[in-house]
């Protein structure tokens, strides 16, 4: 009297998805805290001037495709690394409904994916 | 040598559930005068003798080796005979493992996972058939060391008790199934990691993990389950990769993850 | 015997089964909030929420550059001023992402070198210091860059 069969043992295709939270999970460790401080806080407290992002000078950063390439890369990867653990966290929020956060989740990161990919061509 | 004579009295909140005679489960108080060295056990071998013949509960070994005592103390998964009372407060809540159905009292109900253990096939797929002539496997002391941790798991359930992921979801394998399975994988003289992969690579393994780490926590035997699982998500995203990409590979060996130099 | 299934464990703590079993289960859906530990890690999964709102606000940042330099400053003044401490929040949960990260990172990686297992303090620090040096190529090339 097996209560657990082995059909309840479905294969998974998580490891596509996991592999992508796994590597954003490593960059978003490594540089977003980085580019936080930098972007978004040293300005406004003084560290760095408003001059360092003027327009010219941030479009000559990212004059070189391989830099575009690669800051698309670090977003990229943020965008589903939060995305799958969105997800998961939803679950343990007890949302049951499984299928539709990932739809909502993994759409949002698609949707931000290609924007990006527009943004940066 | 004079045996302590401290003596603390220490109630204890004990579950108590017939399920011949209650509708549900209710709380009985015994006051028990505990030696220094006691633990749960010796408090509650006590109340079996002298305050109260019908409880039931699960133990043997009375040294955390045969994992039979699990229980919750105060809310904490423990092995009643490996938590001391002296390092505990004057009133003690003492009930089954949580994410069990419950027999009757401190007693639950194995069964599920006893079969989620089973279905990772926790023994040796030997890479070539043997017989006794040819000897015993040979294994170096490094190559063990890839695995020892993980033999050391007495299956108390203990882990169970604590994952969130266990509560959450009734079918997910749960921790030490997976950290068997593990164990195995990792034996230089394994093949089986073929067979286990339906199981462990399936959407009711590996994958159900969020890597809260409870489970290692609460080990008394520090098995580390959570990084079994981790080390474990981390081979099978290879393997389903190389199943992808390389098709034609021949099947995985089962000794050459989680060794890396 | 069949157990019946149960469905949702969500509300209560004790459930009677078809055979007249109780199953316990902490499967209350606040069931984070009833031990300390589990805090830290729902703080840590949660900061998934800021990684994202943040990678957003990058997304938006770079389109906007992309449609020329009057929206792409008021992008700036938005980020500066409006979302100011938002950001000093996302950058706290990003803070605790990236710690929480590579303390489990040895959990995941038994590397063995000559034989032994390198000690989890060594794998944790030598990801902390490539934390520290990145952040500082990060502001590095920014600064020096153009």
């Amino acid at each position: 009297m097996s209560h657990i069969n082995k059909n309840n043992y479905k294969a998974s295709h998580k490891p596509i998805i996991w592999s992508l939270f796994a590597a954003g999970g490593t960059v978003t460790a490594l540089l977003l805290s980085a580019l936080i401080l930098l972007i978004a806080l040293a300005v406004p407290m003084g560290f760095i001037s408003a001059d360092m992002f003027h327009y010219d000078r941030i479009q000559q950063l990212l004059s070189n495709p391989l830099v575009r390439l690669v800051v698309f890369g670090i977003i990229f990867l943020s965008l589903w690394h939060a995305a799958h653990r969105m997800r998961c966290t939803m679950h343990d929020f007890g949302i049951r409904a499984d299928g539709l956060v990932a739809v909502v989740f993994y759409g949002l990161a698609l949707i931000m994916s290609i924007v990006l990919a527009i943004a940066l061509i | 040598m004079s045996k302590s004579q401290k003596i603390r009295k220490v109630s204890f909140e004990v579950l108590r559930y017939d399920p011949d005679q209650d509708s549900e489960p209710y709380f009985q108080t015994y006051e028990v005068p505990c030696q220094d060295e006691w633990v749960i056990l010796d408090a509650i071998n006590y109340i079996k003798d002298e305050l109260d013949r019908s409880l039931s509960y699960r133990w043997s070994c009375h040294m955390a080796v045969c994992g039979s005592c699990g229980l919750m103390i105060n809310g904490e998964p423990k092995l009643s005979c490996h938590a001391f009372i002296r390092d505990m407060p004057d009133h003690i809540r003492v009930e089954p493992m949580d994410n069990f159905p419950i027999i009757r009292d401190l007693v639950v109900e194995m069964d599920g996972f006893v079969e989620k253990l089973a279905d990772v096939k926790p023994y040796i797929h030997p890479k070539e058939e043997r017989s006794i002539d040819d000897g015993c496997h040979t294994q170096s002391p490094e190559q063990l060391l890839d695995f020892q941790s993980l033999t050391q798991c007495i299956n108390c359930m203990l882990c169970y008790s604590a994952c969130p992921q266990v509560a959450l979801n009734k079918d997910f394998i749960g921790p030490a199934a997976m950290a068997l399975a593990h164990r195995y994988n990792l034996d230089s003289r394994d093949q089986g990691r073929e067979v286990r992969k339906d199981v462990i690579a399936s959407n009711k393994a590996i994958w159900e993990c969020t890597f809260v780490g409870a489970c290692s926590e609460v080990c008394p035997k520090h098995v580390d389950p959570a990084a079994a699982i981790q080390q474990a998500k981390i081979a099978a995203t290879g393997d389903y990769f190389k199943s992808f990409l390389m098709p034609w590979t021949k099947k995985n060996k089962g000794n050459s993850e989680g060794e890396k130099s | 015997m069949d157990k019946k299934e149960q469905g949702q464990f969500g509300r209560r703590k004790v459930m009677k089964q078809s055979n007249g079993n109780y199953i316990r289960s902490t499967a209350k859906f606040s069931w984070y909030l009833k031990k300390p530990k589990y805090i830290p890690y729902m703080l840590r999964e949660l900061s998934s929420l800021f990684v994202g709102v943040f990678c957003c606000f990058l997304v938006w940042g770079l389109y906007q550059l992309s449609q020329g330099e009057v929206v792409f400053n008021q992008w700036l003044n938005v980020l500066w001023n409006k979302l100011f401490w938002l950001n000093i929040v996302i950058f706290l949960f990003v803070f605790y992402h990236s710690y929480s990260w590579f303390m489990v990172t040895p959990k995941a990686m038994p590397i063995k070198f000559k034989g032994k297992r390198i000690p989890g303090w060594v794998i944790i620090a030598a990801h902390m210091i490539m934390w520290i040096v990145c952040s500082i190529v990060i502001f590095a090339l920014f600064i020096y860059g153009a």
